[in-house]
């Protein structure tokens, strides 16, 4: 991921900790939602986070788009910092970044017309006259497959694809050159769910956008991503190119993640490596590696202490690790 | 299931809704059967009337503004259309029972789960108070539940979804029902619980020998769990046929295309994802002839006009004038 051009996203030491009330009981320890998180992306390309529900991966993408204040780390897009700078330098770097949400039914407003919706990033930041705008938007709509008619429409009148498509409209409409998706697909139906992964692959390449695709669907992440990120209670367990991270799983998780698949092909029903258990509380993490409660590997050191990175791949192609195997 | 007769036998079935605008046609004139011990898959995406299925089985279609418009619903050979509601209660929980996608709604947050499993066990059974708490403990050690004495004790909100959805389990069989019907049991879960839950439910199917109707609109945990399925379109059946057959040589277009266009971990990463053009029709605004035919590559003339029945052998039955794979 890494070579001598400076990367679109450099993202260093991210952490983002919810502060929680202290009980009777309990001291008013934060919880650690994103933990040292690190990583580069390069302009055009994608990274696909994966995880279970609440191990952090969309605090992680707020947080980079300072949705969420990061509680401490950087974060640079297009070699300008992002953490750290005052509202003004901060709006001029949103117009760069943007995010597509789950669920397309809470995402837009209800009150809006569809023009309006796409609009809005363009009155907010001021970008053309009222002409050029509604000329923007109808070429907006017809890139993500809509037809112009619709745009006096208002979002009950769409279905959950389509409104999708309107999502995608919005977060295009200031040209970014980042895009959180964030579980973009997960509340589609499956026929309509390829016609939207195939759409925002389109978008990818003609307009050179980088993406990080939010999700829980291994297989939707190997479809669209250039490289991997395995997240497990705030922390990256394993990150690498997506062909490496699918052919070869290193961290134990991935591979049970990658297990866990039920498989379209009855004569391949397989065994599954089942894992015991649920995921902890990130409120009281476990102490040293925070999978080993749940791990089929698990030594007696993963218990005493936190696993450090390593790669497991080559210096062009890093394939990181963070477990005791390979330690 | 040769000659003798089903557990379940659903004739002609055609549920409506009264909405503003017209009467929705749910589900439109679908039969099927579900032999003893079987495990049958109903597969569609939103909206396909697989859900409205299940709950007019369980007699538990809202009323206004749904009705039963036609058709019959037998189990072990008794109509169930038109029974009175003191009646169908008998028969929920006992002999058919459901789990439903999000537990958190179906269980009572105001109850403890030892209270309402031994509700569920006293008022099917007759049991006494201590014995319906032994036996709900049993349940929850057999859903691979650890400490069921001490979850029996704690309120649903306590528990995380997997667990809940165990419990839901749990309760579901508990008056070991010959049909078990359900909802999408593990959409809501992560995948390594669904995994889990997955390994349960086919466990309990080894040991008690329960049919199970499974509804989902994940193909691949129909290919987990069911001997054979049914593929809704728009309300009605499109294609029924065993697992094997339905996956390896789809014979409807649409099935074809939604077990094309579920995405998989694949060896190599395609450029682009098959897809099914267009989407859904409005159920008030009905194509005349079959539903699918605004969608299919296939469609003739004869398609837009009429509706295709479902047709063929016992086993394996497709609802088009131009089945694939032939």
């Amino acid at each position: 991921m890494m070579n001598e051009t400076q990367p679109l996203l450099t993202v260093r030491n991210l952490k983002k900790y919810f502060p929680m009330k202290a009980g009777m009981f309990r001291k008013g320890t934060p919880l650690k939602a994103v933990d040292d998180v690190s990583f580069d992306l390069e302009t055009g390309k994608t990274l696909g986070l994966v995880g279970e529900s609440g191990c952090g991966k969309s605090t992680l993408g707020r947080a980079i788009l300072r949705l969420h204040e990061p509680t401490s780390g950087e974060v640079i897009l297009d070699s300008k910092p992002v953490t750290g700078v005052k509202h003004g330098a901060l709006m001029l770097q949103r117009r760069k970044m943007q995010i597509i949400f789950q669920d397309p039914y809470a995402s837009l407003n209800p009150r809006r017309t569809v023009y309006q919706t796409v609009r809005e990033p363009l009155d907010i930041h001021k970008v053309g006259d009222p002409k050029e705008r509604r000329h923007t938007v109808e070429i907006l709509l017809e890139r993500v497959g809509l037809r112009r008619q619709v745009m006096d429409r208002y979002p009950h009148e769409f279905s959950g694809g389509q409104r999708q498509r309107v999502g995608i409209a919005r977060a295009l409409a200031l040209n970014p050159k980042f895009i959180v998706a964030d579980e973009p697909v997960s509340a589609l139906d499956v026929s309509v769910q390829s016609q939207v992964l195939n759409l925002i692959a389109d978008l990818q390449k003609d307009m050179g956008i980088a993406f990080l695709f939010i999700s829980h669907d291994l297989a939707v992440v190997q479809h669209v991503s250039d490289h991997v990120a395995v997240m497990y209670l705030g922390k990256l367990v394993e990150m690498g190119p997506a062909a490496s991270i699918y052919k070869d799983p290193r961290h134990p998780y991935t591979q049970a993640l990658l297990s866990a698949i039920p498989n379209p092909d009855p004569k391949h029903r397989k065994k599954h490596v089942v894992l015991s258990g649920d995921v902890p509380s990130p409120v009281n993490p476990p102490s040293g590696c925070p999978f080993h409660t749940r791990c089929p590997r698990v030594m007696d050191i993963c218990k005493k202490e936190t696993p450090v990175q390593t790669n497991q791949g080559n210096a062009t192609n890093p394939h990181l690790v963070s477990c005791h195997l390979y330690s | 299931m040769a000659d003798t007769t089903p557990l379940l036998e659903v004739r002609n079935l055609t549920v409506e809704f009264r909405t503003e605008h017209g009467i929705a046609r749910a589900v439109d004139n679908i039969s099927f059967d579900v032999g003893f011990g079987e495990a049958l898959g109903v597969v569609g995406e939103s909206g396909c009337g697989k859900s409205v299925t299940a709950l007019a089985i369980l007699g538990l279609i809202p009323s206004p503004p749904g009705r039963i418009a036609a058709g019959s619903i037998k189990l072990n050979g008794r109509e169930l259309v038109g029974l009175p509601e003191s009646k169908l209660r008998k028969i929920r929980g006992s002999e058919i029972s459901m789990i439903f996608q999000e537990p958190m709604t179906a269980l009572n947050p105001v109850f403890t789960v030892g209270n309402q499993m031994s509700d569920v066990l006293r008022r099917h059974k007759g049991l006494s108070r201590k014995q319906a708490r032994e036996d709900a403990a049993e349940l929850l050690r057999l859903v691979g539940i650890p400490d069921p004495k001490q979850r029996l004790r704690e309120y649903p909100h306590e528990l995380s979804g997997g667990m809940r959805q165990r419990v839901m389990i749990a309760m579901a069989v508990s008056c070991s029902p010959k049909l078990l019907i359900a909802d999408e049991p593990t959409t809501a879960l992560d995948v390594t619980t669904q995994a889990q839950v997955l390994e349960e439910i086919n466990l309990l199917r080894e040991k008690l020998g329960t049919a199970v109707l499974f509804i989902t609109h994940d193909l691949g945990v129909i290919a987990e769990l069911c001997d054979r399925a049914i593929v809704m379109y728009c309300g009605m059946i499109v294609e029924e046929a065993p697992i094997e057959p339905l996956y390896d040589r789809p014979r409807h277009p649409y099935t074809e295309g939604l077990l094309a266009s579920i995405p998989r971990i694949r060896d190599r990463k395609l450029k682009r994802l098959p897809t099914i053009a267009g989407m859904v029709p409005d159920l008030l605004q009905l194509p005349d002839g079959c539903r699918f035919a605004d969608r299919c590559e296939k469609a003739t003339g004869r398609c837009q006009l009429e509706i295709p029945t479902l047709e063929g052998a016992r086993k394996r039955k497709v609802a088009c004038f131009h089945p694939v794979n032939g």
